[in-house]
């Protein structure tokens, strides 16, 4: 399997088995329902940062008159539940993780193909639910649908909105259940648990959460349907109901999804930080682990969303000391990913320079999280840019970068073509120094107490927002750069061959675009993940 | 000391002007360091890791397994450092939900999109709020529509205002000057202009203020008035022949109900009675008799009323003791016995006078043994005090 020999494009593969639109449209090749959902979830991700760049337009001058306060309230309604649920809990699984998890455990497709056709016919029907709402004048309600105001209050696009949640959501179910299943079934001769790859394991944690904690969200939103069209009193105090247990069962789901966000991103960083040194990972099996203790420590931290919402100070203690508790299977990979990097053989591709970003910005992300755990800071930065900027810095600084990190290593695979390695190399800076100008003043807002959610805010605050909204821009032109680059590299880049990186795992002994069936044979495997070389004993320590 | 931290006139910190402030930046900024410490820790492997070990022809990596002795240690030691945030946060997070006894009540009602607030001298402010330098305040707060959060940042507090709940927080102000007040949960389209100012004056500041602001009766005589137009004063008797239970005493009081069940008099109490008279019904009287108040008075109205009510309890106990220190007053209601001066102080109309005197004048002397109102007066008298 070492020849390296580059292949004419012209080969068979996936991309070019058929070419009818209905060979697309309606094909069940798990590659080829990646390309799909790629393709979907990048346009979401570009109606979602038009929002986003709509929002920091408005927040240059204090006044924010460039929108009106409903047109405002939309645009960062809008680009929370499109960022969120139809850009960010689909991301990687669907796409990496769709292409990838068959090719990484030696199988031809994911257990059940049609139904992985279903899943991503589910979420186009939310998606396009959710745009019909943007279409027809939006939703105000914020990502979070908090009732009374979501029931009642709002005259907003808060139905066709919320369906549009409530649809995706089956798709994320079905696509996690049709993982459990693929991984459980049909890993090849020999690819044992211990030796699946850390991507597979990130993968599999996820899925579990999406299979749980997923149908919590239907119902919050069904009993939210029911009170706004049969005024049933379920959250509005005014018919019987209490707006808190809202928060309870919203919570209950959307804290375990930030880790269907970010689980899928650390199986990335896992890959790309073992390849790009030439070196197992450091502690496999402490990261494997970590994976399924977030899975479950995940579900039981919700409460550290209402430490002021009047929730008893006992609750708070108890939501309080399990949400430090799971900063530490996060802190175990980060130390982990720093060490594989120790007498490791270092190349800075580009896909590397994502998983430097990854470290050090997830790294800021998750220790400001624990300003969120500790009671009294909460109470100071809750609902404040604080909040605004740590979850940025855990999902965009985080999960995007792991995104791109994972596009850039895995798009010579996908697509058999390399890309500019110069162009792709500024774009990764410019994202690194553009993320961070646009966030960090936001720590310093959140603690001076300027609020999320303001369309003005006091003049004061208008130095360190500038400074966001220049941020933004460059973050903005960092992410077109790629888009052009990439689309550019489909018909002029390079043949990739095989395995342009060296890396190890079975995806990469395969042809690349890989065929339809991924594999001739299917392969037997006798060696752990990550094989670059044989593995001293444990010589720290 | 961490007033603000002035880099070319760009403000970077918040005021510092509550009792908590300092105590909660001491803890940001042990917060801040730990952070600073371990991203500058990280960041240095990286780099140094990334340098020392660039890819060079010829030499090969050298693959390591794992160190557990490693493993343990990176998630012991940060789980204890994490301990230490987490016992100090809940410390002070602990005390900020207790407020102490001499604390003045004011009472806030957010809707969409002001923030109201009523004075225990009966004075009333909109979006703006008055507070003087050293005296605990205790904000009670309540919604009349969505969710609202009343956060004051130069006091490091914040509380969410759900409706259908009575919130609170507290706070003692340390410093005079005019600070930020706003709502912190979304509510709506004008949600960013749903806030205004604290204004902490110095007491001769105050004072002043107090003086020049027009007051009609304190909250408890409005309260009193709200209480006969409404009608309550028929039913409930300063004696034991109303069809409704006495209200004398009652604040804060352990009240036996029909179901067998207890429950404290507080304010959630008092304002769920009002609303919906049926939800707890007291031993040995009747539902269905008080007619249902939701919608029938506004929120500010309910507050009048608790307070008025308040005002006829000699002593208010403080929310922070513990239960079992309230004495059972109410039911089984034929064992209480009530001095027929109660109903003659009750019905006295006070619309004149000095402003606390109604809260004064009406439960004095309705329980021998009991703690002079002199030295434990009721929240409603508190604004006027000084």
């Amino acid at each position: 399997m070492s020849t390296e020999v580059i292949r004419p494009v012209e080969t068979v593969n996936y991309l070019n088995a058929q070419h009818s639109v209905k060979s697309w449209l309606l094909t069940i090749d798990h590659k080829r329902i990646a390309i799909l959902y790629l393709v979907t979830i990048s346009v979401f991700f570009l109606i979602g940062g038009s929002f986003a760049a709509a929002i920091r337009i408005n927040l240059a001058s204090p006044e924010g008159n460039f929108f009106s306060a409903e047109t405002y309230n939309r645009l960062f309604s809008m680009h929370g539940i499109v960022m969120v649920f139809l850009f960010l809990v689909p991301s990687i699984p669907t796409t990496f993780g769709n292409f990838l998890i068959p090719i990484m455990i030696g199988a031809r497709d994911v257990a059940f193909p049609k139904l992985n056709l279903l899943s991503y016919y589910i979420f186009l029907t939310g998606g396009l639910f959710a745009l019909f709402a943007v279409v027809h004048g939006g939703v105000d309600t914020g990502w979070t649908f908090y009732a009374p105001y979501s029931s009642t209050y709002s005259n907003s696009y808060v139905l066709a909105a919320a369906f549009g949640v409530f649809i995706a959501g089956f798709s994320s179910i079905i696509t996690g259940l049709n993982f459990i299943v693929t991984i459980h079934k049909l890993r090849a001769p020999g690819m044992t648990w211990g030796r699946l790859p850390l991507f597979i394991w990130a993968h599999y944690a996820t899925s579990l959460i999406q299979v749980l904690g997923t149908p919590v969200l239907a119902i919050t939103l069904l009993l939210l349907a029911v009170e706004r069209i049969a005024k049933v009193g379920i959250f509005d105090p005014n018919i019987g109901g209490d707006p808190i247990l809202f928060q309870h069962l919203f919570w209950f789901y959307s804290h375990p999804a930030v880790y269907i966000m970010i689980l899928p991103g650390m199986g990335v960083i896992s890959e790309l930080v073992s390849c790009f040194s030439k070196k197992r990972v450091f502690g496999y099996d402490f990261v494997a682990f970590s994976s399924m203790a977030i899975a479950v420590l995940s579900f039981i931290v919700w409460g550290h969303h209402m430490f002021i919402t009047g929730l008893s100070m006992y609750a708070g203690l108890a939501f309080s000391l399990l949400s430090f508790l799971v900063a530490v299977p996060s802190a175990i990979k980060v130390f982990n990913w720093t060490a594989t990097m120790y007498k490791g053989s270092i190349s800075y591709d580009t896909p590397m320079l994502y998983v430097f970003g990854f470290i050090g910005l997830f790294t800021i992300g998750g220790l400001t999280g624990l300003y969120l755990a500790t009671l009294a800071v909460d109470v100071q930065t809750h609902g404040t840019y604080f909040v605004v900027a740590h979850f940025h810095y855990v999902m965009v600084g985080g999960m995007l970068m792991a995104f791109l990190g994972a596009l850039h290593f895995w798009w010579p695979k996908m697509t058999g073509r390399l890309y500019s390695d110069v162009w792709s190399k500024v774009a990764a800076v410019l994202i690194f120094a553009g993320f961070n100008l646009t966030f960090f003043p936001q720590f310093i807002l959140g603690y001076m107490g300027m609020p999320r959610r303001y369309h003005a805010y006091p003049p004061e605050f208008q130095t360190l927002n500038v400074l966001s909204s220049a941020g933004a821009t460059v973050l903005g032109i960092g992410y077109v750069i790629p888009i052009i680059y990439l689309l550019w590299s489909l018909k002029h880049g390079e043949p990739a061959g095989k395995n342009p990186w060296g890396a190890a795992g079975l995806e990469w002994q395969i042809e690349s675009p890989p065929t339809t069936h991924n594999f001739d044979v299917i392969p037997t495997v006798t060696e752990e993940a990550y094989n670059y070389g044989p593995a001293e004993e444990v010589i720290i320590g | 000391m961490f007033t603000s931290f002035p880099i070319a006139n760009i403000p970077l910190f918040p005021p510092v002007a509550s009792a908590q402030a300092p105590e909660v930046d001491a803890l940001y900024f042990f917060l801040n360091v730990v952070t600073a410490i371990m991203t500058l820790s990280i960041f240095a492997a990286v780099i140094y890791f990334a340098f020392k070990y660039k890819r060079r022809p010829g030499v090969e990596p050298v693959q390591i397994h794992g160190s557990t002795k490693l493993e343990l240690t990176w998630s012991i030691v940060p789980f204890l450092i994490m301990l230490v945030m987490f016992g100090w946060g809940a410390k002070i997070f602990f005390a900020e939900a207790q407020p102490p006894k001499n604390a003045v009540e004011i009472f806030v009602t957010g809707k969409q999109w002001m923030w109201k607030f009523q004075y225990g001298n009966g004075g009333r402010e909109i979006d703006e709020l008055h507070v003087e330098v050293g005296q605990p305040v205790k904000l009670t707060m309540s919604s009349e529509d969505v969710i609202h959060s009343l956060s004051i940042p130069a006091f490091r507090v914040k509380h969410d205002v759900v409706p259908g709940h009575y919130d609170a927080l507290w706070f003692t102000p340390t410093k005079a000057g005019h600070y930020h007040l706003f709502c912190t949960e979304y509510c709506g389209a004008q949600h960013a202009h749903m806030g205004g100012w604290v204004d902490v004056l110095d007491k001769p500041d105050f004072e002043k203020w107090e003086a020049g602001s027009e007051i009609q009766g304190t909250l408890a005589e409005k309260g009193l008035t709200e209480f006969e137009q409404l009608g309550c004063a028929t039913c409930h008797l300063m004696n034991q022949q109303g069809r409704g239970p006495n209200l004398t005493n009652l604040y804060g009081k352990r009240i036996y109900l029909s179901n067998g069940s207890t429950v404290i008099a507080d304010d959630a109490y008092i304002r769920e009675s009002i609303l919906d008279p049926n939800a707890k019904i007291v031993a040995s009287f009747q539902p269905n008799i008080m007619p249902v108040f939701d919608g029938q008075i506004s929120e500010e109205g309910v507050n009048e009323v608790i307070a008025y009510i308040k005002s006829l309890s000699q002593s208010v106990p403080p929310s922070q003791e513990g239960a079992h220190q309230w004495q059972i007053v109410l039911a089984p209601p034929n064992t209480l016995k009530s001095g027929a001066a109660v109903k003659s102080t009750a019905v006295v109309p006070t619309a004149s006078g000095p402003p606390a005197s109604a809260a004064r004048a009406a439960p004095a002397g309705t329980k021998p043994g009991s703690v002079t109102p002199a030295t434990t007066p009721a929240p409603a008298q508190k604004g006027t005090q000084q």
